[in-house]
């Protein structure tokens, strides 16, 4: 059952990052990378990690992929032009490079890895994932949770700040306002999903 | 669940989807893909880290999932305001139309 | 309190080179008189303070910080002021104010002048640091400094070929002798393990027999350093062309204080130079020859200042061979001496000069006494004073040097002295009957703008007359069978002041003590340096006095020749070391500096320019192609890693 799971979500994973990448509307590929996500969700299940399942589906499936797909209508992209001698030329490097390494990674589970522990004991056996994460997440990784909210205000600010532009001159000052509302809007967003 | 998944099998996927997202940063040429590709791999990353948290009976390797999300809303954030930007500067987003990285 | 007399001059450069021009003239001259004042007050205060100790325990030792430590070996910046160094530093101090006072007049319309005060006063912190140096190593720094400020200020007007020549000159001729102070240093160094003074001297005896090869080696090597500095034979000839300087500088570094520092140095050490008695006999052998050789030369010339020239040189000779002959106080005391007679020579001679604007020829000179009469009132008791008249401070310590000599059985080396005091009389009373006696021989325009010089001049020339006066009285040469003509019991004042440092009888160690004269003999000597001094003088009235052409060139012709260009020593350098040197420095420049040196760099240089024109080609711009290479990259380490 279990491995009957995992084989149809690691087909569906392998499958819509294929198609990600494969996909000449950007449009798409943003919908099948929603689609990977909420797959490696499931995996998380399998893997007995609740909380970060959900946290995938709300976080990445929700908001940062609607950041992307805004930001794709924004721009108004058509399908891409994959064409000429020089881009025909990147592209092959590019799939034998990626051939390669998988052929690397392939020898090196076949050569090099030593079957290891299955799994270990329960994690949680009362209490569910959540409240376990919660509890380590606020006494061991306090300071670095705290710190993230810094790194996010961060991001908010140069967000804000990049996407401004140098003010008025070679565009209208319009869409650049529109975008750093988008961008701030988004960041809180994510703080809080998070939080 | 009657047993779990081998360890190695996730991590085996886990560096096919890596291989993927590699693979679509050097093949495609819309900044926004490129994006994508890269969330795929930090995807991969997160997949091996909650398949090594479930070997060793730890959570650690899941808050690591969770900062390493919130870095992605962060690089995500940054990020897009940067295309938006180069896109009102260039009026494209392909990257191998843009070389201001040359000195 | 030590450390701030050389400190002080240095702060004063400091403060001209901040404030630069904004200071203008007045300003600058108060800052740098001032700080020399200063210095000389706190020597004062300094000397004082130690006189108020008990004599066997006169030393004041300053230290300002380490400054190297390795293993066991330690340096110290650090500052000593025993008897020795203290009369050292008041000569340094005392007559460096004086001259500085005298520049400000001097130089008063010199374009430069900042620059020349900003020199002055390195020099004084240079010179205070040898003086006052309590390690070879803090000496060392302070002997290259004076070094360094001598080449700029003989060159100070380097737009002159001449003086930027002579200033080349100076500065090679002094590596030679520095190469050999720092030799004799490391030999030091690697018998006893320290360059302290102290403990230096303290293991030298315990780790050098006295007369070995070692010892001898390390003094001979000192020696050459002094003979450098202090323009002995065989290093000499730079001193006279360092007449192409100011004439201030002239008088202070040139004559009253730098070339002194090789007496002092090899008074210094005179416990290591009394256990090498080869070594003593060299440096008295050396002296002798000096003092005669450069007198003579001196007979001949005719530049006022060349004159005064071969004259140091000549008189640093007498201080070389009262070390010599073991007689080290005497040598200072001659230095002493020295400083301030010679300084005043020299500012005479520059007042002369001034006055004539610019006139250095004493063929063109002639019957200024009563022109000039201040100037010429210093000068002849200048001249009296270093001919040896008694009671003028050059009859003592001449006097003191050559009965040292006579009772040490130097008869040889006394005698040389003897016609050295009688030339020293002759040069000098020529110089004087042609500069200031006689008819006018000036020209027409030099008549129209003949002045005495300024106060500012006169007075350090007045005070230096004084000095020269009664500077002797400090060492009166009387011993113990000699009537005191002062109040002081147990000998000469500045003996017995040097007594710690030197021993008893001024001489080194007991073993080396002079042998005290009786009473008639050191009368006798007396009346023999006098007599030899009056009839130097008298020659001098017979064939200047009154004549206006050249009285040795006209009976002598072939001699006078030989003098005149000083028997050709120059020449004879010039053709076996200066050529040859230049020769393979020719070489070296066009093969080794040019290909082998310049082609390494230039080398290095085309291999990098070839390297990047490759690399070029990967700095695309496009972040793509950056991403490819680093997943190559990538590839080929996970590879390795499977291969391993």
């Amino acid at each position: 059952m279990t491995l009957a799971l995992f084989a149809a979500f690691a087909a569906l994973l392998v499958g819509c990052s294929l198609m990600v990448i494969l996909h000449r509307n950007p449009v798409a590929s943003a919908l099948f990378l929603v689609l990977a996500f909420c797959s490696l969700a499931g995996l998380y299940l399998l893997l007995h990690a609740e909380f970060v399942a959900m946290v995938q589906v709300i976080v990445y499936a929700g908001a940062i992929m609607v950041l992307f797909l805004f930001v794709i209508m924004y721009l108004n992209l058509r399908h891409d032009v994959e064409q000429g001698i020089a881009v025909a030329v990147r592209r092959g490097a590019g799939w034998i490079l990626g051939i390669l390494l998988l052929a690397e990674t392939v020898a090196f589970f076949k050569g090099r890895w030593a079957e290891g522990p299955v799994s270990a004991p329960d994690l949680a056996p009362v209490a569910g994932n959540t409240q376990a994460i919660g509890q380590v997440l606020y006494t061991r990784y306090l300071f670095p949770f705290e710190i993230t909210s810094v790194l996010l205000l961060v991001a908010m600010v140069g967000a804000v700040v990049i996407a401004k532009g140098r003010g008025p001159g070679l565009h209208p000052a319009a869409p650049a306002a529109d975008a750093a509302a988008d961008a701030k809007a988004a960041a809180p967003d994510h703080a809080g999903g998070e939080a | 669940m009657m047993h779990d998944i081998p360890l190695a099998w996730m991590l085996a996927l886990s560096a096919t989807v890596f291989v993927i997202g590699v693979v679509g940063v050097l093949v495609r040429r819309n900044a926004l893909v490129i994006f994508m590709s890269i969330e795929l791999m930090l995807n991969a990353g997160n997949l091996a880290f909650v398949a090594f948290s479930r070997a060793l009976g730890s959570l650690d390797g899941q808050v690591f999932v969770f900062f390493v999300m919130t870095v992605a809303a962060a690089e995500v954030a940054v990020g897009l305001a940067i295309i938006v930007n180069v896109f009102r500067l260039k009026e494209t987003i392909y990257v191998d139309e843009i070389n201001l990285l040359k000195g | 309190m030590l450390a701030l007399i050389p400190a002080l001059p240095l702060a004063a450069v400091a403060v001209n080179l901040i404030l630069g021009d904004r200071l203008g003239r007045r300003g600058t001259a108060f800052l740098a008189c001032g700080a020399v004042f200063a210095s000389f007050v706190l020597a004062a205060l300094s000397v004082i303070h130690l006189a108020s100790l008990p004599p066997g325990a006169r030393t004041m030792v300053a230290d300002v910080y380490t400054w190297m430590r390795v293993g066991d070996f330690k340096v110290d910046v650090a500052f000593l002021l025993d008897p020795l160094s203290s009369v050292m530093v008041l000569v340094v101090t005392g007559v460096g104010f004086l001259i500085h006072l005298y520049s400000v007049g001097y130089m008063a319309h010199d374009a430069s002048f900042r620059r020349f005060f900003l020199y002055l006063n390195l020099f004084m912190f240079a010179m205070l640091t040898l003086v006052l140096a309590k390690n070879f190593l803090v000496m060392f720094v302070g002997w290259e400094g004076v070094g360094l400020c001598s080449y700029l200020l003989i060159g100070f007007w380097m737009d002159r070929p001449s003086a930027a020549r002579a200033g080349m000159k100076a500065f090679v001729v002094n590596r030679i002798g520095d190469f050999g102070f720092l030799l004799g240093m490391l030999t030091l160094f690697a018998w006893t393990g320290s360059l302290d003074y102290e403990r230096v001297f303290a293991a030298a005896p315990i780790v050098f027999h006295p007369g070995t090869l070692a010892i001898t080696f390390a003094t001979l090597a000192l020696l050459l350093g002094a003979t450098g500095k202090s323009a002995q034979i065989p290093l000499y000839t730079w001193l006279p062309d360092a007449m192409e300087g100011p004439t201030p500088v002239s008088a202070l570094i040139h004559a009253a204080t730098m070339v002194t520092a090789g007496v002092y140095m090899v008074a210094r050490c005179h416990i290591l130079f009394t256990m090498a008695p080869f070594s003593l006999e060299t440096v008295a052998v050396i002296g002798a020859a000096t003092a005669l050789f450069a007198a003579t030369i001196g007979v001949a010339q005719n530049d006022i200042k060349r004159v005064l020239a071969y004259s140091t040189v000549s008189q640093l000779g007498y201080m070389f061979f009262a070390c010599g002959v073991g007689a080290f106080g005497a040598g200072i005391f001659h230095l002493m001496t020295h400083a301030f007679f010679k300084a005043l020579l020299f500012l005479g001679a520059g007042s002369v000069i001034h006055a004539l604007s610019g006139e250095q020829d004493m063929r063109k000179m002639g019957g200024l006494a009563s022109r000039l009469p201040w100037t010429h009132g210093v000068m002849l008791v200048a001249c009296v004073a270093i001919a040896g008249i008694p009671p003028f401070a050059g009859f003592f310590s001449k006097d003191e040097i050559l009965s040292a000599a006579f009772a040490s059985g130097h008869y040889g080396v006394w005698v040389a002295g003897l016609l050295g005091a009688v030339l020293t009389a002759f040069y000098m009373f020529r110089l004087y009957f042609l500069t200031f006696r006689g008819s006018s021989r000036l020209t027409h325009e030099a008549e129209h703008h003949l002045h005495e010089s300024p106060a500012v001049m006169v007075a350090p020339l007045v005070v230096l007359a004084a000095l020269s006066v009664v500077g002797g009285f400090v060492g009166l040469p009387f011993q113990e069978g000699g009537r005191r003509l002062t109040t002081l019991e147990g000998g000469a004042a500045l003996e017995r002041w040097l007594a710690p440092v030197f021993g008893e009888g001024g001489a080194a160690g007991a073993s080396h003590a002079v042998p005290h004269l009786s009473f008639t003999t050191e009368w006798a000597l007396i009346a023999v340096s006098v007599a030899a001094a009056a009839f130097g003088i008298a020659m001098a009235s017979r064939a200047y006095a009154k004549a206006a052409g050249e009285p040795i060139a006209e009976k002598a012709p072939r001699l006078y020749g030989l003098l005149e260009h000083k028997y050709w020593i120059d020449e004879l350098y010039d053709t076996i070391a200066v050529r040859p040197i230049r020769a393979l420095g020719d070489v070296l420049w066009r093969f080794w500096d040019e290909k082998i040196v310049d082609g390494t760099v230039n080398g290095v240089a085309y291999v990098v320019e070839w390297a990047s024109a490759v690399l070029r080609v990967f700095q695309t711009g496009f972040v793509g192609t950056y991403a490819l290479f680093l997943t190559l990259g990538v590839a080929a380490l996970i590879a390795h890693y499977l291969v391993r």
